[in-house]
């Protein structure tokens, strides 16, 4: 049976309103992975939608082409550090789902690597995700899952893939890499949606 | 973020299975290469230890520990864990 | 599952805190439920905050044998969330929850009657050298009559761990031949100019492949992937060369 340690207190600073449950605001920009950090070249890097009626892919070209914009928002990460007002740079999801055509409500995100992680689509359409490039003023660092990463920055931050490759729909909600191992199927950081 | 090896596995298992495994030999379900848990490339951070496999790097076990006393521990690659009776 | 020593969850108390280097505290501890630890093993630390937050870290053994006092050499870590706690705030009479022994395969015992053991080198990098003095401690308290060598590569003079417990055992018999690497700063007369161990070095300081010592490694992840790089270019087989990499926090 576990006893409080005299004088512990752990990192997590003070409750703060504009912050999630209990999340702690950090200036720098913890890496955290689950194995080897993978490096593509954006002139091998392709990036493709598969659903039930097919697939489409993307070049690097061919997806910037789409039209990138500025995002400026908070990202929190489940281990409890929370960054706020960061600058991104990406496409839209709703530009490349144009192009697709789904029944399907789900999707898995893949990696470059074999990571994965699973999203409702409804979490990455309306203006909800990015494919992005750039943050904080620069190109994506591979530690940070460069050359682009899903960025959805309403769920905790496991959702937004780095390395990313493609989107898989499908009809149901299947856990991806963390999710099997005692994350939360959805991660909504203001229901604190941490764990199983 | 570390990039460590099965050592530090040491405590989970023994917490899991009773008994300290990193000297016991496991085979890698995805190339089947076996060694002993402590050879594993293990990655582990605030949101997990992963190992895996230090010849294909497929996913041997995980480990997590999340809040409230729970943990969860997955052993997904590793197709079977000696034991020394 | 039988073993000598299980690994088991235990309450510690401590006993002495102290200075070992300008970032390194030495923490002995009583542990009444303690079953003795192989040398090399580790052992790790649970702290619990007031809301149930906990975090767990592992940290060698610098002690070795029979016996509840255990011996633990904490580096504190820059971006740390334990080992700044451990250096800074520990006081005697504090509490902690340990899980221990721990470590089957990085852990040396001397050898059983009637064995032949082989010639040891170990080759430490900064606080990587808590497991290994345990070794060099252990043999040298055991009858064992191979040789052992210790090869330590660290910042500067100030950051050597154990350093009058090294020299008493480099000076006793049989004496333990300590090798430094400095690699920021050398002591005053130091032959050599400072700088990162080299493969040239490592060879020229360490048993030859041909004794087929066994070698034990120990410290950053770098380090260790390099030095057993070299161990292996050199001819040592890989089945004798262990080794086990620190991380940070």
């Amino acid at each position: 049976m576990s006893f409080i340690t005299r004088g512990f207190s752990g990192r997590r600073g003070d409750r703060d309103p504009h912050l999630p449950p209990g999340q702690t605001l950090v200036h720098d920009w913890p890496v955290l992975s689950a194995g080897p950090t993978p490096h593509i070249g954006t002139a091998d890097w392709e990036f493709v939608v598969r659903t039930e009626n097919g697939a489409r892919t993307w070049s690097w070209e061919e997806l910037r082409a789409l039209g990138i914009e500025d995002i400026t928002t908070d990202i929190h990460c489940v281990t409890h550090w929370t960054k706020l007002q960061m600058p991104w740079r990406g496409v839209s999801l709703d530009r490349i789902w144009e192009s697709v055509e789904t029944e399907h409500e789900y999707v898995m995100a893949h990696s470059y690597g074999g990571y994965t992680t699973n999203v409702p689509l409804e979490d990455l359409l309306d203006g909800k995700s990015w494919i992005a490039f750039e943050a904080d003023g620069e190109p994506l660092d591979p530690e940070h899952g460069g050359p682009a990463r899903l960025l959805v920055p309403h769920l905790y931050f496991w959702k937004s893939a780095k390395w990313i490759q493609g989107l898989v729909t499908m009809p149901t909600d299947e856990p991806g890499f963390w999710e099997q191992n005692g994350y939360h199927l959805h991660g909504d950081p203001w229901q604190e949606e941490r764990y199983w | 973020m570390e990039k460590l090896d099965g050592n530090v596995l040491a405590g989970h298992l023994a917490d899991v299975l009773g008994w300290d495994a990193t000297g016991a030999d496991a085979r890698c379900m995805h190339c089947g290469k076996h060694g002993a848990v402590a050879l594993a490339v293990v990655y582990a951070s605030a949101m997990g230890t992963v190992a895996r496999c230090a010849h294909c790097d497929s996913v041997l076990a995980v480990f997590v520990d999340g809040d409230h006393g729970r943990t969860w521990f997955g052993m997904p690659g590793i197709a079977a864990l000696e034991m020394t009776r | 599952m039988s073993s000598r020593r299980p690994a088991a969850w235990h309450v510690a108390t401590v006993v002495d805190s102290r200075p070992e280097t300008p970032t390194a505290r030495r923490i002995e501890l009583d542990v009444p439920t303690w079953p003795g630890n192989d040398a090399g093993s580790h052992l790790d630390v649970r702290l619990t905050a007031p809301d149930g937050y906990q975090a767990t870290r592992s940290y060698s053994i610098a002690s070795a044998g029979d016996g509840t006092h255990v011996v633990l050499a904490v580096d504190e870590l820059p971006d740390g969330e334990v080992s700044p706690f451990l250096v800074h705030d520990l006081r005697a009479g504090d509490q902690l929850e340990l899980h221990g022994p721990l470590g089957a395969f990085f852990v040396w015992s001397p050898p059983a009657p009637g064995d032949t053991p082989p010639p040891v080198q170990l080759i430490a990098g900064g606080s990587g050298v808590v497991p290994l003095y345990a070794m060099a401690a252990a043999h040298a308290a055991s009858s064992d009559a191979a040789e052992f060598r210790l090869l330590y590569s660290v910042r500067t003079p100030e950051d050597v761990f154990f350093r009058e417990e090294l020299t008493a055992l480099a000076a006793g018999t049989p004496a333990l031949p300590v090798d430094f690497v400095y690699t920021r700063r050398a002591p005053a007369g130091w032959p050599a100019a400072p700088g990162r161990i080299t493969r040239d070095l490592l060879n020229a300081a360490t048993l030859a492949a041909a004794s087929e010592p066994l070698v034990y490694v120990c410290g950053p992840t770098p380090f260790v992937e390099v030095v057993a790089g070299w161990l292996i270019d050199a001819g040592h087989e890989p089945g004798n060369v262990r080794t086990e990499r620190f991380g940070g926090s």
